[in-house]
């Protein structure tokens, strides 16, 4: 059961107070956009193996989503941050790469 | 026979007495005591049958890896089967009953079972009563569901009689295992100032070490671990708990324990078990190692046990397991057994050692007090059917036809010892094949990890492998030195020397078949080492396959003593070597826990979360039928005296059409949207155009998601320029609120929108029919409730009667209707105020079906009826909501996708039945053909069916392919009985269709 | 007009700690740009914004709750004139002042074993939580926020149409024989 740390309020939240909300840094494709864009925005997942940005939302606590960068196979963190960006800041991609020097954003 | 001791029993208070039954039988033990223990003092062997042959079995171990024997303990509320009689603690007045036999412990049918055993080899069931396929369910399953299986199921009209709870903990470190080592660890962890919670399984402290007589700083290891105790005690950072067993290890240092607070002291009003959730940094597994059993032919019967059991009933309990002891072993830990047994005076047979020479401290020691060593043989025979009589005694290697026939009554055996590395591999942690031990321990590499990345799991002494107690205790104090980056002095350890075990746990070594088909692996499940052979033999190569296959360590011990015994038959079989096969997979928990300890305190009235509406003591005390909706609990219909549900409900749809109806609406939803960007967030939020709503106006609301479908609905009202009251359905709130959240916190988090859940600040009371305006005008409002001040759709605020309300004129039955919020506070006495000043129009509440059937009867969706996930509001007529102007609302772009604007989608239409009769909720509109199944081919079902008392007649709400362009054709409906009913296509709007009466 | 009513007026149950309902109190949620908001909260209640996650208390206490929200406790009777303030004080400023005080249920726990009877029912950790500081967490299945005034004596704010089902999960945690003597 994981442990994150909400980057808004500053808890130590356990799994149970907290709500998944899927990937993160989706960009919204609405009307106007192809059937393909759309198809990708509201389906298509990586489904990713390894390092993984995605949405959360401390539920039993401030209400507020945040954004973590976690590795779906060995559950390990590298950080979380702030739900109001479109791709993960400097400091998380230093921390990934400083534990997966293989990994890359653009992967 | 075993029999108590004069003396030995160090955990045992002689001086009192405890009473308890077995099968009926009031035998007695001593405070201190096990069931098994007090059972064998009791000259018991005989405790129960085993799973599939019914065979007699007698107890093997002396703690929590016992297979054989488990029992039902107590009786009514407190029954509970399969309980493992090593670990129950002895209480006054324990009743316990064996398991799976029929009629008696004794005498049992099934054992015959086990004369056409070679009949039910591994996977015997699988091949055989799979044809044909009828004859399952009626002949075989029967017959072995009456043979197979263990304890009885509790009787499944009681409750459980005790109470459970859970308890969060948040630790440094975890210490599991309160033997020398782990005392170790916790008081190494507690001088260096962490926080830790040190927990044992067993009652008493200590594990092994003060029965095999271990000397640590020169005195007996008992004094030792007094001493750690008292400091630990005096340790404020230090929680420590006894008969608790860390159950499992999980992600990020999450970890459950499992206390039994009060297994030892029943009716008590104690919790019975406690689980406790801990979040801990660092996890300490002094779990210790469990000794292995060997196979020989006939190993499974009463009287063979473990060496290192038979040690601790006669060194912690005084009791000896037979008069005459034979032991085997492949190890010189099982000389220790022989030590013991002399010096309670007990007869020592002889040891059987497969092992060509016998040459350590501790087998010397054993020779020296005259005590006969057979090294180089093994036992081939084990004599007696419900007790051991009598073992023959051959050569292990090259049988040359001589053997000896010893004459016994208990037999101690010894396969060395596996470290107990459960805790280790719970989350991931990976094992190494230790050759000369030839046990699997931790592969320190490679660690379980935690959030950080890191091993958060460390074994320490026997876990780890390190076996023999002098390297116990230093390997302990390096790991903790590494831990805490601290000095660790371990203290010294005497023990004996031991010379290196020989891998050997088949006996003798040319046993043919027919030998091999007498010894068992798994006692509970009763595997046996022709089984796996067999397997083996027709093609299983995976570990875990086999396992499946002949079940061998999938019983309720999951195979704490014949997991590496099995391992080594199947490698050999496969003619690999054991790291090659590899283990199966450890899972928590460790041992089973009561499910009582996981449900916590969730039963009864606090099974879940049931919420109460301000009024909702009122709708109790008029005997209310309620119904769930979304969590709440609401009032279905108000029945009186000899009323049925039925005519509740059309008695009050009745009053509130005719005069007056009042209705507990608090359960709506009310969400507070603010700011100078709301009127935009609430055009994308909707499919109509919100922002131009006049303040003081409502507006009714459909809601979608990305994927167009319709996902909730209700009235919005402009309370001013900045602020909208968005209503939402009863469940829906919470996830409107979230999703509202959602898109403002993640996509347009530069827009200046703040919003509240407020749903349960107000009590909302419908106040609907003909005389609302009528009761409302005799309580009093300090403003104008006419038609033309506050006209139908508008909202207003004032005092009514001396209570805070805030007025929407809305209607969700067709009638004039004032839906009125107060606080909460206010919401039962403007309740009670309604129903006085309204009793001269009688003034009915009612309840959510009445509610139904009138929006019905209007032809109103609802939320969960009408749609289910998978209806866009085109589907419902609805396109009047669905704004052309606007670019772009949330859903807007999922329902331009081809499949949404196909014209053939299924469409909302009323439906009448010829014959006036209800159609059946959800039942299909046939059409003509077949479909490739053979199933009628449908064109529409059914989302809302009533009988309506206002119109005599039943109606229906359906959707229906290109419905709405079908009117007045009739179709069929089918019914459950397989007939069908024919109704024709209407609107769906049965009830004052120009709405002349909610707009007076 | 008749009394108001909170959810369970004089709810009680003595065990190893006392559980009562604490009646009604005054909440009013103010979501702002609390650094902007910072004078107005201050005029109207006294207090400075609090640190993250801490409640400044006295006869009006201010929570935090989120970087853009508040909550103000004060007497029941005085929560509409706390919003009023409020509107006058931040003016045009976006914000949201809202009376909550009857969305809400508020309880009191008082004994030596405060710690023992909620960390039963909450994954917080109790033992890091410091005097004055609001911990919104769990209560078994329900949402709830709870802090400790001193090391007797906890309070735990939740939902109204939970208080039942709150009151029955302390008073069973407080169940005489459940002491488990860990913190």
């Amino acid at each position: 059961m994981l442990t994150l740390t909400c980057p808004v309020c500053g808890v130590d939240a356990c799994e149970t107070e907290l709500a998944a909300g899927g990937e993160a840094h989706l960009k919204r494709f609405g009307p106007g956009s192809t059937d393909d864009q759309f198809e990708e925005y509201l389906f298509l997942r990586p489904n990713a193996k390894g390092v993984h940005f995605e949405r959360w939302r401390h539920a039993m606590g401030c209400g507020k989503w945040f954004l973590a960068a976690r590795d779906t196979a060995t559950l390990e963190v590298f950080g979380t941050y702030s739900a109001q960006t479109t791709a993960p800041p400097a400091d998380i991609v230093n921390a990934i790469r400083a534990k997966r020097p293989d990994w890359s954003p653009e992967t | 026979m075993s029999t108590r001791l004069p003396d030995h029993g160090r955990l045992i208070d002689r001086s009192r007495q405890v009473k308890f039954t077995f099968n009926g039988k009031w035998m007695r033990g001593h405070p201190g005591d096990t069931l098994a223990s007090a059972l064998l003092a009791n000259g018991q062997t005989l405790v129960g049958r085993s799973f599939k042959y019914h065979r007699p079995r007698g107890i093997v171990a002396s703690g929590g890896e016992e297979p054989n024997a488990l029992v039902n303990l107590g009786r009514g509320a407190r029954h509970e089967p399969n309980q493992r009689a090593t670990t129950t603690e002895l209480y006054e007045r324990l009743e316990a009953t064996s398991q799976n036999h029929w009629p008696t412990l004794e005498f049992d049918v099934g054992a015959v079972n086990a004369m056409v055993a070679r009949f039910l080899p591994a996977g015997f069931y699988y091949k055989t009563f799979i044809h044909p396929r009828a004859f399952w369910k009626h002949v075989f399953e029967p017959i072995i569901r009456k043979s197979a299986g263990l304890g009885a199921a509790p009787d499944p009209e009681t409750m459980d009689a005790d109470r459970y709870e859970h308890f969060y903990a948040h630790v440094d470190l975890v210490v599991a295992g309160g033997g020398v080592a782990g005392l170790l660890a916790a008081l190494e962890a507690g001088r260096a100032g962490k926080r830790v919670l040190l927990v044992e399984q067993n009652a008493h402290w200590g594990g092994r070490a003060p029965v095999d007589g271990d000397l640590i700083d020169g005195a007996p290891a008992e004094i030792w671990v007094k001493n750690a105790v008292e400091e630990l005690e005096k340790m404020e950072n230090v929680t420590f708990r006894t008969r608790t067993m860390l159950a499992g290890v999980y992600d990020h240092g999450y970890v459950t324990a499992y206390e039994r607070v009060a297994d030892h002291t029943p009716g008590e009003d104690a919790p019975r078990h406690r689980l406790w959730r801990i979040r801990t940094a660092q996890v300490i597994s002094a779990t210790g190692a469990i000794e292995r059993p060997l196979s020989f032919p006939g190993n499974d019967k009463p009287g063979v046990m473990l060496a290192s059991a038979v040690r601790d009933y006669i060194v912690n309990y005084g009791v000896a397991p037979g008069d005459t002891v034979v032991i085997v072993t492949n190890n010189d830990d099982g000389y220790r057994t022989a030590l013991a047994a002399h010096r309670a005076g007990l007869k020592v047979a002889c040891v059987v050692d497969p092992r060509a020479e016998a040459d350590g401290d501790l087998p010397h020691e054993v020779r020296s007090l005259g005590i006969r060593v057979m090294a180089g043989s093994a036992i081939s025979k084990v004599k007696g059917l419900k007790k051991v009589v009598s073992v023959r005694v051959q050569a292990h290697r090259g049988y040359d036809g001589g053997h000896e026939e010893i004459p016994c009554d208990a037999v101690a055996m010894s396969g060395g010892w596996s470290p107990v590395v459960h805790l280790w591999s719970h989350c991931g942690g990976k094992l190494t094949w230790d050759e000369d031990q030839a046990c699997f321990r931790p592969d320190h590499d490679r660690p379980p990890t935690d959030q950080n990345g890191a091993g958060f799991v460390t074994c320490v002494g026997a876990a780890d492998g390190a076996l023999n107690g002098d390297v116990t205790m230093a390997a302990t104090a390096t790991a903790m030195a590494g831990l805490l980056g601290s000095d660790v002095s371990a203290p010294r350890v005497d023990v004996a020397r031991e010379a290196p075990l020989a891998p050997i746990w088949v006996m003798p070594e040319a046993a043919g078949a027919k030998k091999r088909a007498k010894m068992w692996l798994d006692f509970q499940n009763d595997v046996k080492v022709s089984d796996v052979t067999l397997a083996a033999q027709e093609g299983y190569e995976s570990v875990e396959h086999t396992k499946r296959y002949t079940t061998l360590g999938m019983a309720t011990d999951q195979g704490k003593l014949s997991n590496i015994n099995g391992l080594a038959v199947l490698a050999e079989a496969l003619d690999k070597g054991i790291p090659q096969v590899g283990t199966t997979t450890f899972r928590p928990p460790y041992t089973p826990i009561s499910m009582g300890a996981i449900a916590g305190e969730a039963r009864g009235e606090v099974f879940q979360p049931l919420r109460r509406t301000p009024i909702h003591d009122w709708h109790e005390e008029q005997g209310a039928y309620m119904e769930p909706v979304g969590g709440w609990r609401r009032p279905y219909c108000f029945p009186r005296d000899g009323e049925s549900h039925e005519d509740a409900v059309n008695r009050e749809i009745d009053a509130t059409r005719r005069s007056l109806g009042l209705l507990d609406a608090s359960t709506l939803g009310k969400i507070l949207v603010k700011g100078p960007d709301a009127g935009r967030f609430m055009d994308m939020l909707y499919t109509n155009m919100m922002s131009n709503l006049k303040p003081g106006k409502c507006r009714y609301g459909l809601m979608c998601s990305e994927n167009g479908f319709l996902m909730d609905d209700g009235v919005v009202v402009r309370l001013d320029e900045d602020t909208f009251l968005a209503h939402t359905t009863s469940g829906g709130a919470d996830h409107v609120h979230t999703h509202m959240e959602d898109w403002l916190q993640c996509e347009w988090w530069d827009w200046k929108v703040h919003t509240v859940n407020v749903t349960e600040q107000w009590a909302q009371i419908a106040v609907v029919g003909p005389n609302a305006r009528k009761v409302l005008e005799k309580l009093g409002p300090d403003f104008d409730l006419s038609a033309e001040a506050l006209p139908f759709m508008a909202m207003a605020e004032g005092k009514i009667g001396g209570f805070d309300t805030r007025v929407f004129r809305i209607s969700f039955s067709g009638e004039l209707s004032y839906e009125i919020a107060v606080p909460a506070s206010q919401g039962r006495a403007f309740w009670d105020a309604l129903h006085e000043a309204g009793a001269e129009w009688n003034a009915t509440a009612y309840g959510t079906e009445a509610l139904h059937v009138m929006r019905a009867e209007k032809g109103f969706i609802m939320i969960g009826d009408e749609t289910d996930g998978t209806i866009i509001p085109q589907d419902l007529g609805l396109n009047w909501a669905i704004s052309k102007k606007k670019d772009d609302f949330l859903g807007k772009r999922g329902q331009e996708r081809v499949h949404m604007t196909d014209p053939d989608r299924w469409k909302l239409v009323g439906l009448e039945t010829l014959d006036g009769s209800v159609l059946p909720d959800g039942s299909y509109c046939i059409a003509s053909g077949k479909n490739a199944n053979g199933q009628a081919n449908v064109q529409g079902r059914v989302t809302s069916t009533y009988y309506s008392p206002t119109l005599s007649r039943g109606i229906a709400m359906g959707l229906v392919q290109n419905g709405p362009d079908r009117m007045g054709e009739v179709v069929a409906f089918n019914k459950v009985d397989g007939s069908t009913v024919e109704a024709k296509i209407v609107s769906p709007v049965f009830y004052d269709p120009d709405g002349e009466k909610q707009n007076v | 007009m008749s009394e108001l009513a909170s959810a369970l007026p004089g709810a009680e149950y003595e065990g190893i700690v006392r559980v009562t309902e604490a009646g009604l109190r005054g909440m009013v949620t103010l979501k702002a740009d609390l650094p902007d908001a910072a004078n107005g909260v201050k005029a109207v209640t006294g207090q400075a914004v609090p640190e993250p996650r801490r409640i400044n208390a006295g006869d009006v206490s201010v929570a935090w709750m989120a970087p853009d929200e508040l909550l103000i406790l004060c007497d029941h009777a005085r929560a509409d004139q706390v919003v009023r303030d409020l509107a006058e004080q931040l003016g045009t400023a976006h914000h949201l002042a809202v009376n909550v005080s009857d969305a809400r249920a508020m309880f009191t726990l008082t004994g030596d074993t405060v710690k023992d009877v909620l960390g039963k029912l909450t994954p917080a950790d109790l033992a890091a939580l410091p005097l004055g500081e609001m911990r919104r967490t769990r209560l078994a299945q329900v949402a709830a926020a709870i802090w400790f005034s001193d090391a007797q004596t906890a309070h735990v704010i939740c939902f109204r149409s939970v208080a039942r089902y709150v009151f029955d999960l302390l008073a069973l945690a407080a169940r005489p024989g459940g002491d488990v003597g860990y913190h």
